[in-house]
Parts: C-alpha cells; sequence; structure tokens
C-alpha cells in the first residue's frame, strides 16, 4: 500500500495508539490463546463467558490472509486493527453512517455489521484495492476533481458506495425512487441521491459527491 | 460484546437441532439488526448458528402458483426479483422503502421479519424496558411517544415493529414455513406469526424455541395496483412514522395494512370491505380503539391522509 502523504503516517500511528488502548480495554486479554475449532464444529466447551478465537481465510484486495480471531471481530476491525488497511473507516459503528462501506463478493456492505469469521473465502474490496494514488480509480479521481470532500472521513465509503451505485443501475437493480419497476433504472440525480443515502457526510459534500458520480456514470458509457 | 461460540450448520434440520442443544443460542443471517444488538449487550447469546449456507436463498414457483422465497434471500434480491417487481410490487416497494443499499445487501427474509423494535428505550440499557428485561417497566409510557404505537399496545410495551417489509407480507398473507429441532414443519399464517405485547412483550413471535424459518411462501398474485406509501423524517433511510400498504382492485375492491402504528404490522381483515367507502371508513375500522398519546396523536390524521392520497392515486389509473 502507498502512503501518500507523511503528516497522514504521523497520525495515522497517534490513531493505532488510542485504538489498541481501546481494544486492551473491551477485549479480555488471552484471546488468542484459545482455539477452539472452527467452522463445522461447535466450538469446545470453554469456561462461560471466555473469549473463543476462530480460524478465518479472508481474500482482501485479492491478497489472501489466514486469520486466527476472536469470534466478535467485525469485518471493520479486522481491516483496520489486523490487516492495518485503514483507508476503510469507523465512523457510528451501527450501521447507520457508511463510512465502512467496502464492497464484498461485488456487493457493498457495512463492515461493522458483520462478523470477520462469517466471511470465510469471500472476496473482499477496500477503498486500498479500487486504487492507489499513483494510480487512482477513475471515481477516485473524479472525487477529487470535484471536491467530493471536506475532512474526508467519509470519503472511503463514499467512494466504495459510488462505485457499486453505477453497477447496482447497470445491472437493473431498483431503488425507492424508480418509476417503474419493470424498467431498468435511469442514472439520474434522483437515482444516485437516493442510492448514496446510506453514506452520511457530516461536511455536506453531497452536492460535489453526485456531480463526482455522474461524471464517471456518463465516462464510462452510462447517460445521467 | 460478550463472548460466543460460532458454528456453521449445512441443513435447517441440523440449526435447529444446534439451537434446542444450545440454551442461549442465536441463528445469525445477515446479522445486521443482531449484531448491533450484541455491541449494546441487548442481545446476549452464548452461541451463534450461522444459517447462511443452507440453500435457502432461491425464490421457486409453488403449486398453488405463488412463490416461495428461501429464508435467506437477500432483501435487495427479493427486491429486484422480475417476478416480485411484476405480481407483488408492494413487496418490493416495501423492500426499498426500508434501510440502505448496504443493509438491504446484506439482510435476508427470515431477518427481516424478526428485527427488533427500535424503540429508543429499548435501546437504552440505562432504562428499564419489559422488551429488553421482563418485568422491569416501560420507560416509553410517560417519555418522549412520537415514535410509538397507537394501537394495540399495552401498559407493558407500545414499542412499534421497524419492518417494511413485514407489512407486505402481511397485507399479501403470506406464510412463513418453519421447522423445529424435532424435525417437523409447519406454515404459520402470517396473520398468526406475530404477537401483540401484551404482559409479555419479550415474546415477539409464536415462533418456538429452537424454531427456525425456512421459507416465506406467498399466494397466487392478487391483480390491481399495488402501493407502498412510507411517511418519514427524511426522503431516504428513515423508519416509518406510518406506512400504507395497499393493494387496488379495478372495481374499487382491495386491502390495506399499516405499519408503523402498533407492536406488528397492522392489518383487520374487517376494514378491507371499507375499501369502496373511502379512507375514513376504512382508517375507522383499522384504528377502531386506537389510544395515541399527546406525542402520537398526530399519526392518527397521517394514517387517514396517506391513504387518501393512494386510494386517489390509484384512481387516477
Amino acid at each position: 500500500m502507498d502512503d501518500p502523504i507523511e503528516t497522514n503516517i504521523a497520525r495515522r500511528n497517534v490513531l493505532k495508539t488510542g485504538a489498541l488502548a481501546a481494544t486492551a480495554a473491551t477485549v479480555p486479554f488471552g484471546a488468542a490463546a484459545q482455539t477452539p475449532p472452527a467452522g463445522s464444529k461447535a466450538a469446545a466447551a470453554a469456561p462461560a463467558g471466555a473469549p473463543v478465537s476462530s480460524k478465518v481465510t479472508l481474500r482482501v484486495n485479492g491478497k489472501q490472509h489466514a486469520l486466527d480471531l476472536d469470534t466478535r471481530t467485525s469485518l471493520l476491525d479486522v481491516l483496520r486493527e489486523h490487516l492495518h488497511l485503514t483507508g476503510t473507516k469507523k465512523g457510528c459503528d451501527q450501521g447507520q453512517c457508511g463510512a465502512c462501506t467496502v464492497i464484498v463478493d461485488g456487493r457493498r456492505i457495512n463492515s461493522c455489521l458483520s462478523l470477520a469469521i462469517m466471511h470465510d473465502g469471500d472476496e473482499i474490496t477496500t477503498i486500498e484495492g479500487l486504487g492507489t494514488p499513483g494510480k487512482m480509480h477513475p471515481m477516485q479521481a473524479a472525487f477529487v476533481k470535484h471536491d467530493g470532500y471536506q475532512c474526508g472521513y467519509c470519503t472511503p465509503g463514499q467512494i466504495c458506495s459510488a462505485v457499486s451505485v453505477i453497477d447496482e443501475i447497470r445491472s437493473g437493480i431498483p431503488s425507492h425512487v424508480t418509476a417503474d419497476l419493470n424498467q431498468k433504472p435511469l442514472l439520474s440525480i434522483d437515482e444516485i441521491r437516493e442510492r448514496m443515502s446510506g453514506n452520511i457526510c457530516r461536511c455536506g459534500a453531497y452536492s460535489n459527491i453526485v456531480d463526482a458520480i455522474t461524471e464517471v456514470a456518463a465516462a464510462t458509457g452510462g447517460k445521467a | 460484546m460478550r463472548a460466543f461460540t460460532y458454528q456453521r450448520v449445512s441443513t435447517p434440520a441440523e440449526a435447529a437441532q444446534a439451537a434446542a442443544r444450545n440454551p442461549g443460542s442465536r441463528f445469525i443471517g445477515g446479522g445486521t439488526n443482531l449484531l448491533d444488538l450484541m455491541k449494546l449487550e441487548i442481545e446476549t447469546p452464548t452461541h451463534l448458528i450461522d444459517v447462511n449456507h443452507l440453500g435457502l436463498n432461491k425464490i421457486e414457483p409453488t403449486q398453488e402458483g405463488g412463490l416461495r422465497i428461501g429464508a435467506q434471500v437477500l432483501n435487495v434480491d427479493l427486491a429486484s426479483d422480475a417476478r416480485i417487481r411484476r405480481d407483488y410490487a408492494v413487496l418490493s416497494r416495501a423492500l426499498l422503502a426500508g434501510a440502505s443499499a448496504q443493509l438491504r445487501n446484506k439482510a435476508t427474509t427470515a431477518g427481516n421479519l424478526l428485527q427488533r423494535t427500535r424503540c429508543p428505550y429499548f435501546y437504552d440499557t440505562a432504562q428499564p424496558c419489559n422488551k429488553r428485561v421482563p418485568g422491569s417497566g416501560c420507560s416509553a409510557i410517560g417519555g418522549y411517544t412520537r415514535n410509538h404505537a397507537i394501537v394495540g399496545h399495552s401498559e407493558a410495551c407500545i414499542a412499534t415493529h421497524p419492518s417494511d417489509m413485514a407489512v407486505a407480507m402481511q397485507l399479501l398473507d403470506a406464510g412463513v414455513e418453519t421447522v423445529k429441532p424435532d424435525g417437523s414443519t409447519r406454515v404459520i399464517p402470517i396473520a398468526d406469526f406475530y404477537r401483540l405485547p401484551g404482559n409479555t412483550p419479550h415474546i415477539e413471535t409464536n415462533l418456538a424455541a429452537g424454531e427456525l424459518i425456512t421459507a416465506v411462501t406467498l399466494p397466487r398474485p392478487l391483480g390491481g395496483r399495488h402501493f407502498y406509501r412510507k411517511v418519514r423524517d427524511r426522503a431516504s433511510y428513515a423508519f416509518a412514522l406510518v406506512s400504507v400498504a395497499a393493494v387496488v382492485l379495478p372495481d374499487g375492491s382491495g386491502r390495506v395494512a399499516l405499519g408503523g402504528v402498533a407492536h406488528k404490522p397492522w392489518r383487520v381483515p374487517g376494514a378491507d370491505s371499507s375499501m369502496a367507502g373511502g379512507a375514513n371508513a376504512v382508517v375507522e375500522r383499522l384504528l377502531a380503539g386506537a389510544k395515541p398519546t399527546a406525542d402520537n396523536a398526530f399519526k392518527v390524521t397521517l394514517v387517514q391522509r396517506t391513504l387518501e392520497s393512494v386510494l386517489a392515486e390509484a384512481k387516477k389509473g
């Protein structure tokens, strides 16, 4: 992974220290020492309430990772804390803000509301897998061009969602604002706005985000 | 979140047996509601049974001319299915009015039916709640009740059911197919699936311990025009203040169900026969005995006006 800007690295280290402290407070020590069997068999009897770990293989951005995880670990936390893919952000941690949006087997989901152990063998794409600072995904480039962010915290989730929105419209998935359910949905601004409603931007960059998505949709063959 | 053991199962019977063997276990499908509640320790399962690999992800025709929707069919796939869009549009519309695309990509048919109330007092573990801790009292009564039930509630609980999909299922007379730990199967008509709160608001459905939902069946298509009109505080991604699901036939007859007003999707069969008499006549029967609070009395008017608007649109042809 390319680290674009030095100040970001410094900030990440500060955040990492904070995150580890938080982990220590909520997850009892000794989790890694317990390794009951995973998969089809029920885990072996452990003292009631003791942490349980389980083996899982995740494919993230084309790379395979064999992990031994506390069963409670969310997909979001494994990406950030175990694989150090800190592009995916933790906002509300309860599925309301969309900052944690990643693409799993071609579909966007909230990684905060999904257990990592339930993604054995799944293909996971994070913002780091869409493009790099040297070779940005067209949606990343369009967000930069249209200033589709201010603080940038929601941006990775917005971009993962935006890429999926275009795919979803092209594959004919209807939305709440699709006028005729029996017709293919249009790549319209109304459709884009409705489909992006699961990604909150507290800076209010919405109109620029819609501009960025509209441009990519048009450039890649759709009508906006 | 409390620690739990985790198990993947490969048949519905195995899932139900695992649940019977492990008191304190829960089935997990998409997990979008369950994990949220586990983080807050409102749900504290000691064992999770992953029911995503049971082959219950297909939508198939039934012999009766309807459809059988596998319990694990994702909300996005159900809303997008060409047969649902054409013949059961109210269901597609209800699904698309709910949650966000990210959640619809994960949430399942059975999980949607079983999602729990979003009453803020249920979520606030610092306050009493009969649904969360039976017998502890209801903090909503006498609290802030703008989003709460106006009909069918009790002294113990005034929470509403949050699902949009379930309102359409209620309207369509869906059936809930299940398997029990002893291997027996049954179909629960959706009208008998949910319970009113009474003195036991923590018991929300008539499912037995360890009973697993395997499918939801839809009878033959009703024809007519389908509506799902949801009124909420935001244009998208918010729970309903009220919602109206309706099928209106060319002769003006039809049926109506409501969301956002009760502990379960709300339908009063006798009300449908008043359709020809207009919205007021229907609502009079639908909301007979309603006891709104000062905060949510507006819902009575809102239901009436929303249904009025639906019926007017139906007339336009």
